[in-house]
C-alpha cells in the first residue's frame, strides 16, 4: 500500500472529467423534470449522441462538429418521444423505456463502420497565466472547452430557473399544467421546447464519452450512465448545484476507488466498487432533508380539454 | 377470464414449441454478455456463431441475443430460447452459470454449452479455453519491456478464470524481470468501456507502463494510445486497430471449430456432456501477431514459448512455484493438475493485495 503513488493534482482533474458526461445529462433531465416530463430516455440518447459526435467528428475532422451533431442528434431522438407523449399522448414511463431500447439498438446500426477508428482529438485549453498556478492551474484550467461547457450549463440552469420569467413559467408549466395553461401559457410547446433541451445535453453527454473521456466508439459503451443521471436528479432534489455535487462526488468516488485499488489500499475491493452509489445516494439524501420536493405534474399527461 | 387467456397462451407457447421441434433445422441460439460490436470477447463468439451458419448453411438457424446481464435475466432469456425451439444453447459468460443449470433443468431435451464454468449436467456441458498460455506470453514480453516495472491489470470479477490469468502474466513476468511489480484494478464489469478507459489511466497515472486487460472492450487500448508510451495486448479478440502500438500482441479465442463440431453432434444425435478446455495446442487460444513494437529478441522468445506450448513441451504453471501466503504449491519440475487450475483462488507468491472474496 503506498498512497504517495496517487497523484491528488491528476485524480481531481479526472475526476472532472469523469463527472462530466453524468453532469451534462443530468442538467438536461433536470430541466425536463422541471417542465413536469419524465424522461427515462436518457440512455438511449445520450448513446444516438455517442454516435452521432463520433461520426461526424470523424468524417469532417472537427470534433466541434461533431459535439453539435451530438447535441442534434440527442435533440432528434427527444422528438420521437415529443411526439409519443406530447401528441399521442402515450405514457410517459413505456414511452422513455422504447427509446433506450431504441436508441441502443439504432446507435449499433449506426456505428458498425466506426468501431476502432480513432477520432480527431478536441485538445486542452490551457488559459494563459492560471493554467501554470500549481496545483490549481492543472486542476481547473487545462481541460477540455465541453468540460467548462457543462459548469455553465449548470449556472445557466439555475439562474433561468431561479431568476428570470422563462424558469417561473417553466416551473409553473412542471408544477400544474392546467393552472399553466389557464394562465394562458402553451404547456405543451414548453414542454416539446424542455424536452428537445434534455435531448440535446445527454446527446452531449454521451458524445463526451466516445469523444473524449475513452475516446472511441463501441456499441453500448454508455453502459448504464444515463440510468445513474435520471437518479441523480432526484437524489439532487431537482437542484442544478445540488447535481453538480452529486455528479462530481459520484465521478470522484469512482476515480479515488480505481486509485485506492491500484495503490493497493486494504479496503475490501467491493466496498470500494460499491461506494460511488452510496456515498453519492447519502450525501443527496442528507442534503435533502429540507423535503423539497418533485415536481408535482411530473410524469402527468397534460390535455388541453380536462 | 384472465385465466383462461393465460392458458390459452401457454397451450398456444407450448404448440409453438413443439411445431418448431418439428422443423429439421437446428436451431443454435447463443447468449451473449456485452454487444457484438465489443471488438472483444462476445465479438469473437459471434464470430463463431458465423461459422456455424457458414458450415451448414440452411440446415442450420441460428438466434442471438446480445448483452444480456449475468442473473435473473439471463435465466428468462434462455427460457425464452429454448421455448423458440432451439436444440442447442450456447451461454457464453461465466455468470450464466447457474441460470443455464436452472433452465436445462427444465429443458431435458435441449443440449446447453456453457463458457468457461464448471457445473456440468446430462445436457449441459462446458467448454473454455485455457487462455492463461496466451497470459504466459503476454507476461514474458510485459517483463521484458516495461521500463518503470510497473504493469497494470484490470480485471473484472474475482474468479477463476480471471485469477489464473493473473497468476500466469506474473509468473512469467517476474521470470524475466524480478523488480516486476503488478497493480491490479477490479473493475466489476465485463463491459463498460468508460471505466474500463478510466481504470487505464488510473493505472498509467501510478506508472504502469504496461496495460493487461481481462474486459472485453477496446477502451483500456483507446486509453493507452492517448497516453502515449505504453503497451497493450488485445483481449480475446486481435485488437489490431490499435496495433501496432499500443497494442503488440493479443489472445485471440477461437470458438468456430467447437461450435461447429457441437452443432454438428447435435445433428448427428451424438451429442453428450463434455468437459473441454482446449488451448494454443488444439487452437482455441491464438496469439495474435506480435507487432514491431516489440524487439526482435523478445518477439522470438515469444514465439518459442508459444510452439513450446502448442507441442506440449511447457506448461505455464510449472513449478517451483509458491503461493502467496508463502507455502508450496507446485514442487520443481511438477506442473499444474485442471482441478486445481480450473478452482484457482489463490494468488502465488509476490503478487500483492488480497483477492476480493
Amino acid at each position: 500500500m503506498d498512497l504517495g503513488e496517487i497523484n491528488p493534482v491528476l485524480l481531481v482533474a479526472s475526476l472532472m472529467v469523469a463527472a462530466t458526461p453524468l453532469l451534462l445529462a443530468a442538467i438536461g433531465e433536470l430541466v425536463v423534470e422541471k417542465a413536469g416530463v419524465l424522461n427515462l430516455g436518457v440512455e438511449g440518447m445520450m448513446i444516438v449522441g455517442a454516435i452521432s459526435g463520433f461520426a461526424i467528428s470523424v468524417e469532417t475532422g472537427s470534433p466541434w462538429l461533431g459535439f453539435i451533431a451530438a447535441a442534434i442528434g440527442g435533440a432528434v431522438l427527444s422528438l420521437l418521444f415529443v411526439l409519443l407523449t406530447q401528441f399521442a399522448l402515450a405514457n410517459q414511463v413505456a414511452s422513455g423505456l422504447a427509446l433506450t431500447l431504441f436508441g441502443l439498438g439504432f446507435s449499433a446500426l449506426m456505428g458498425q463502420s466506426y468501431v476502432g477508428v480513432k477520432p480527431p482529438s478536441m485538445g486542452d485549453i490551457h488559459i494563459p497565466l492560471l493554467s501554470d498556478i500549481p496545483v490549481i492551474g492543472p486542476i481547473l484550467f487545462q481541460h477540455d472547452p465541453i468540460l467548462y461547457l457543462g459548469i455553465a450549463l449548470v449556472a445557466a440552469v439555475w439562474a433561468t430557473l431561479r431568476y428570470t420569467r422563462v424558469g417561473l413559467i417553466l416551473r409553473a408549466v412542471g408544477e400544474n399544467h392546467d393552472a399553466a395553461h389557464a394562465l394562458g401559457y402553451k404547456v405543451i410547446k414548453i414542454r416539446i421546447l424542455a424536452i428537445l433541451f434534455g435531448g440535446a445535453c445527454a446527446g452531449l453527454g454521451g458524445a463526451y464519452i466516445s469523444l473524449i473521456r475513452v475516446p472511441q466508439w463501441t456499441e453500448g459503451m454508455t453502459a448504464g450512465v444515463g440510468w445513474i443521471a435520471l437518479a441523480l436528479v432526484v437524489f439532487a432534489s431537482w437542484k442544478p448545484w445540488r447535481a453538480l455535487l452529486g455528479a462530481y462526488l459520484f465521478g470522484g468516488i469512482t476515480v479515488l476507488q480505481l486509485n485506492l485499488q491500484a495503490a493497493g489500499v486494504a479496503i475490501p475491493v467491493e466496498y470500494l466498487a460499491m461506494s460511488p452509489y452510496i456515498i453519492t445516494i447519502l450525501v443527496l439524501v442528507i442534503l435533502s432533508a429540507d423535503k423539497s420536493s418533485a415536481p408535482a405534474s411530473l410524469g402527468r399527461t397534460f390535455h388541453a380539454s380536462h | 377470464m384472465k385465466f383462461t387467456s393465460l392458458l390459452a397462451g401457454a397451450a398456444m407457447v407450448l404448440g409453438l414449441a413443439t411445431g418448431a421441434v418439428a422443423q429439421d433445422k437446428t436451431k443454435v441460439g447463443f447468449v451473449y454478455v456485452g454487444p457484438v460490436g465489443d471488438g472483444g470477447w462476445t465479438y469473437e463468439h459471434d464470430k463463431g456463431r458465423l461459422a456455424v451458419e457458414k458450415e451448414f448453411g440452411d440446415k442450420v438457424e441460428t438466434v442471438f441475443v446480445e448483452s444480456v446481464p449475468e442473473g435473473p435475466d439471463a435465466e428468462r432469456v434462455m427460457t425464452q430460447m429454448a421455448l423458440e425451439g432451439a436444440d442447442l444453447i450456447f451461454t457464453t459468460s461465466f455468470g450464466y452459470m447457474d441460470p443455464t443449470i436452472n433452465v436445462a433443468k427444465k429443458f431435458p431435451n435441449v443440449k446447453f454449452e456453457h463458457a468457461t464454468g464448471y457445473k456440468t449436467a446430462p445436457n449441459v456441458s462446458v467448454y473454455s479455453a485455457r487462455f492463461y498460455e496466451g497470459r504466459a506470453v503476454q507476461g514474458h514480453i510485459a517483463g521484458k519491456m516495461t521500463e518503470s516495472n510497473i504493469i497494470g491489470y484490470i480485471g473484472s470479477y474475482p474468479i477463476p478464470e480471471v485469477i489464473r490469468g493473473i497468476n500466469s502474466a506474473y509468473i512469467h513476468a517476474k521470470k524475466v524481470n524480478p523488480d516486476v511489480e503488478f497493480k491490479i484494478i477490479w473493475a466489476y464489469t465485463w463491459f463498460d468501456p468508460a471505466k474500463e478507459a478510466d481504470a487505464a489511466t488510473v493505472l498509467i497515472e501510478q506508472g504502469a507502463d504496461v496495460i493487461l486487460q481481462h474486459t472485453d472492450s477496446t477502451a483500456p487500448q483507446a486509453a493507452a494510445q492517448e497516453a502515449g508510451n505504453v503497451i497493450t495486448f488485445g483481449q480475446a479478440s486481435d485488437m489490431s486497430e490499435y496495433a501496432p502500438k499500443p497494442r503488440v500482441s493479443s489472445i485471440i479465442d477461437n470458438w468456430a471449430p467447437y461450435y461447429i463440431a457441437r452443432t454438428q453432434a447435435v445433428m448427428d444425435g451424438s451429442w453428450e456432456t463434455v468437459n473441454t478446455w482446449d488451448g494454443i495446442k488444439e487452437g482455441m487460444v491464438e496469439i495474435g501477431e506480435i507487432s514491431d513494437a516489440v524487439p526482435a529478441d523478445i518477439k522470438e522468445e515469444a514465439l518459442a514459448m508459444t510452439a513450446a506450448m502448442a507441442a506440449g513441451e511447457y506448461h505455464p504453471f510449472t513449478g517451483p512455484i509458491k503461493k502467496q501466503d508463502g507455502s508450496d504449491w507446485l514442487a520443481e519440475g511438477e506442473t499444474a493438475d485442471d482441478g486445481t487450475l480450473a478452482g484457482m483462488n489463490f494468488y502465488v507468491e509476490g503478487l500483492e493485495g488480497e483477492i476480493p472474496q
